[in-house]
């Protein structure tokens, strides 16, 4: 089973280490992890995919909130919410109609075209993780050069939680 | 002290306001009535000492003689008080032998403060000389750190660090200050709030609902036990715990934590459970139809396996620590609170329970059939023999007992009498051989005119042997009881069990004796290694040895009688196992008796 939590954090130097550390040590299996400011620049947002049962899922969850500069975890999963992931993705492309495929694909996937060079083209895509690895898989054929993606962030719909910081950075 | 003009800026403040990170830290000290400290100095933390020796009036240093021990007298300081502890060491190796007791007091979740210096901040990750990186090494052995880089921040940061050493689950916090800091001058501000928004206790009371709910189940039950751990001595609550079962008549087990919240000697004591806890705390466990877990996390030196543990009872788990609650056993009635709290709550709503009558009997019974026992008749001293022996000599004094890990603090477990909380201390959950004689110091620190005996064991005793010379020069009378077998007596237990008695490093002498092979003679070590008694001597203690039965209570009582630090060097057979047992994954059915 596959959660998503979102946890607010002070942010103070080691934060990240304590809480990557934490997991580690605890043996829990993390999915992704992202990490970015909110509009108040004391705290941060740690958007975590854990994968694992309730009894797990409550194990983080508690671990997580005893951390000392860890302000608040939301079981984000549990709601109705939005999650996206950003990617970054380098592909061959020479010029000519292999060019104008990778085009035609991007556009279907509505993904930008952020550089273009001789031999290859750089893509941003954003949405949900199975649009990602759907585009990924669309483009292996024409030979990927280089890959990046940010981890999943999440949020809940409506103004129902967390007033305090609506707004997230992309991380 | 009083909070300073805020015009009074660091850029225009005159001489007189102006105060060093260091004297700022052990001010901070003196306001939080620390008493005693346990620091070893070093190049970066010489200013604090330097700042240490101005308020010798009011704060006690005490000079270990390696900075492990200083760290597990502060424990003995913290666990015998209730107060935090307080030790200190320099960068490098002085902050790093820190970490084993760091991480002790984690695991027994002691409050403890731990300062270390640091190489200036200006060559922080350059592998400067005596550095070393201690905030990381220790994040995941406490409950909180600080590596401070301002001296301004150093008034909030040490408030913040006792308020998370002692609220809640206590627990160590470490201040890592880099010499720069402890040099550099500023206006301190005193009245600067805590900055925790993600430490929030208010909540941590359990609800009316669920007191109810505790009562209910209680009213039902037909075979209920308590089962008390180090969360009852921690919060305070020995009395509620007290009152509680006397209350209800529901019969007591306690943890190895948990040793002293009930008093052994009471009928209603079913003694300590678990790997080498009682037959009958153990058989109540299994057979009760009611488990009321108070401050405990159901470790598995507690539960053996534990899908098996307690496998017909209703549990109810009350913890200040919501992570315990399912971590390692489902409850049926979780509580997060503080348990004193939650016992003065129910105590309001309990009544006797009158149908219980057959059950409290049962467990009488087990206990009469099946009693901590050992040979009474052997022909010299057996452990058990010394310990109960002490017990009963050190009765009607003001006695605290430490302890080392092994075979010794086990039987002193089971045959110590305890009477009151935070007169017990052993390095239960980390398990730290060598934390006796360090901690028995802190203890008679803070308990100056109190009779305070380190039971230990050859191997656990050697591994701090070093403090004699602390407990000898600041006059710190601590009694050892050495216990000397000549072996790692616990490690020889199960070779002897599990291993056909192959002994792998287990003999403490020199390695061309019979013994180190498993091949002596006797019930006995023939040659003893090493001399215990002259190395006490050569400290400046009192010391003898003992072998005959007959001479153990003259010898006891000249130790207990002497003015100064002692060690009775007591020689004890290493064939001698602790039982009952109960071995690791297994079930009570698998207990071992004899």
């Amino acid at each position: 089973m596959r959660h998503v939590l979102s946890a607010i954090v002070q942010n103070v130097p080691g934060v990240l280490a304590h809480i990557s550390g934490m997991l580690a040590s605890r043996g829990y299996n993390i999915d992704s992890l992202a990490v970015g400011e909110t509009e108040d620049p004391n705290l941060s947002r740690m958007t975590f995919v854990v994968v694992g049962d309730e009894r797990i899922l409550e194990q983080v969850a508690k671990q997580l909130e005893k951390i000392v500069t860890v302000v608040k975890v939301v079981d984000v999963s549990s709601q109705d919410f939005v999650e996206r992931d950003l990617m970054l993705l380098k592909v061959q492309a020479p010029a000519g109609p292999r060019r104008s495929e990778i085009r035609e694909l991007v556009d279907i996937f509505r993904g930008k075209i952020v550089d273009v060079g001789a031999e290859e083209i750089m893509i941003e895509i954003s949405g949900r993780e199975n649009k990602i690895e759907a585009f990924i898989d669309r483009m292996r054929p024409y030979g990927i050069l280089e890959l990046v993606r940010s981890g999943r962030i999440a949020m809940v719909r409506g103004a129902q939680q967390d007033e305090r910081v609506p707004r997230m950075h992309s991380a | 002290m009083a909070s300073t003009d805020q015009a009074a800026t660091t850029e225009h403040a005159t001489d007189a306001q102006l105060m060093s990170g260091a004297d700022i830290l052990v001010q901070s000290l003196v306001e939080h009535d620390v008493a005693v400290i346990f620091a070893y100095p070093g190049g970066a933390s010489m200013p604090l000492h330097q700042s240490l020796t101005r308020v010798s009036d009011r704060v006690r240093t005490i000079l270990p003689r390696h900075e492990q021990g200083g760290g597990f007298a502060a424990q003995g300081y913290a666990r015998s008080t209730g107060r935090p502890g307080v030790c200190m060491a320099t960068s490098g190796p002085g902050a790093t032998n820190l970490v084993t007791a760091i991480a002790d007091a984690k695991l027994d979740s002691i409050p403890l403060l731990a300062i270390t210096g640091q190489v200036p901040t200006g060559n922080i990750g350059s592998d400067a000389f005596q550095e070393t990186p201690i905030v990381e090494v220790c994040r995941g052995i406490t409950k909180h750190h600080y590596l401070v880089t301002d001296v301004n921040d150093l008034p909030r940061v040490m408030r913040e660090a006792f308020h998370i050493a002692t609220t809640g689950r206590p627990g160590p916090v470490l201040v890592d200050v880099p010499k720069d800091v402890q040099n550099a001058r500023c206006v301190p501000d005193w009245s600067a709030p805590m900055n925790l928004p993600g430490y929030q206790l208010t909540e941590r009371r359990a609800r009316p609902e669920q007191i109810n709910q505790v009562a209910a189940a209680i009213k039902l039950a037909k075979r209920p036990v308590i089962y008390a751990g180090g969360g009852i001595v921690l919060s305070g609550a020995s009395d509620e715990l007290r009152t509680f079962a006397r209350k209800t008549g529901i019969p007591v087990t306690m943890t190895v934590m948990g040793l002293g919240a009930y008093p052994n000697e009471d009928p209603l004591s079913l003694d300590m459970l678990g790997m080498h806890g009682s037959a009958y705390a153990n058989w109540a466990v299994r057979d009760c139809d009611l488990l009321i877990a108070l401050g405990v996390r159901f470790d598995d030196r507690v539960t053996g396996k534990v899908e098996a543990f307690a496998k017909h009872a209703k549990i109810v788990h009350i913890d200040v620590d919501a992570s315990e609650l399912n971590k390692n056993k489902p409850a049926h009635i979780p509580i997060v609170s503080d348990v004193k709290y939650a016992l003065g709550e129910l105590n309001k709503l309990v009544e006797p329970k009158t149908d219980i009558a057959d059950w409290v009997a049962q467990c009488r019974k087990w206990k009469d059939e099946q009693p901590f026992h050992y040979d009474t008749q052997f022909d010299g001293i057996l452990q058990q023999h010394a310990i109960a022996t002490l017990s009963r000599l050190t009765r009607d004094r003001d006695t605290y007992i430490t302890v080392g890990v092994g075979q010794h603090q086990m039987w002193a477990a089971q045959f110590y009498k305890f009477r009151r909380p935070r007169t017990w201390l052993s390095s239960s959950g980390l398990g730290t051989m060598g934390f006796g004689l360090p901690a028995a110091m802190g203890v008679q620190a803070a308990h100056p005119d109190a009779l305070v005996i380190d039971i230990d064991g050859d191997g656990s005793f050697q591994m701090n042997i070093q403090e004699l010379a602390t407990c000898y020069c600041e006059r710190l009378p601590v009694k050892v009881l050495l216990l000397n077998n000549q072996h790692l007596g616990m490690v020889v237990q199960w070779e002897d069990r599990f291993m056909a008695g192959n002994r792998a490093h287990t003999y403490l002498g020199p390695i061309h004796h019979d013994e180190a092979v498993g091949k002596g003679a006797s019930a006995y070590a023939v040659e003893r290694y090493p001399d215990f008694v002259q190395i006490a001597k050569g400290y400046g203690c009192g010391a003898a040895t003992v072998s005959r039965k007959a001479d153990l209570v003259p010898a006891l009582e000249e130790m207990l009688g002497y003015d100064g630090p002692y060690v009775l060097d007591v020689q004890v057979p290493y064939q001698e196992h602790v039982l009952p047992m109960i071995p690791s994954g297994h079930t009570v059915d698998d207990i071992i008796l004899e």
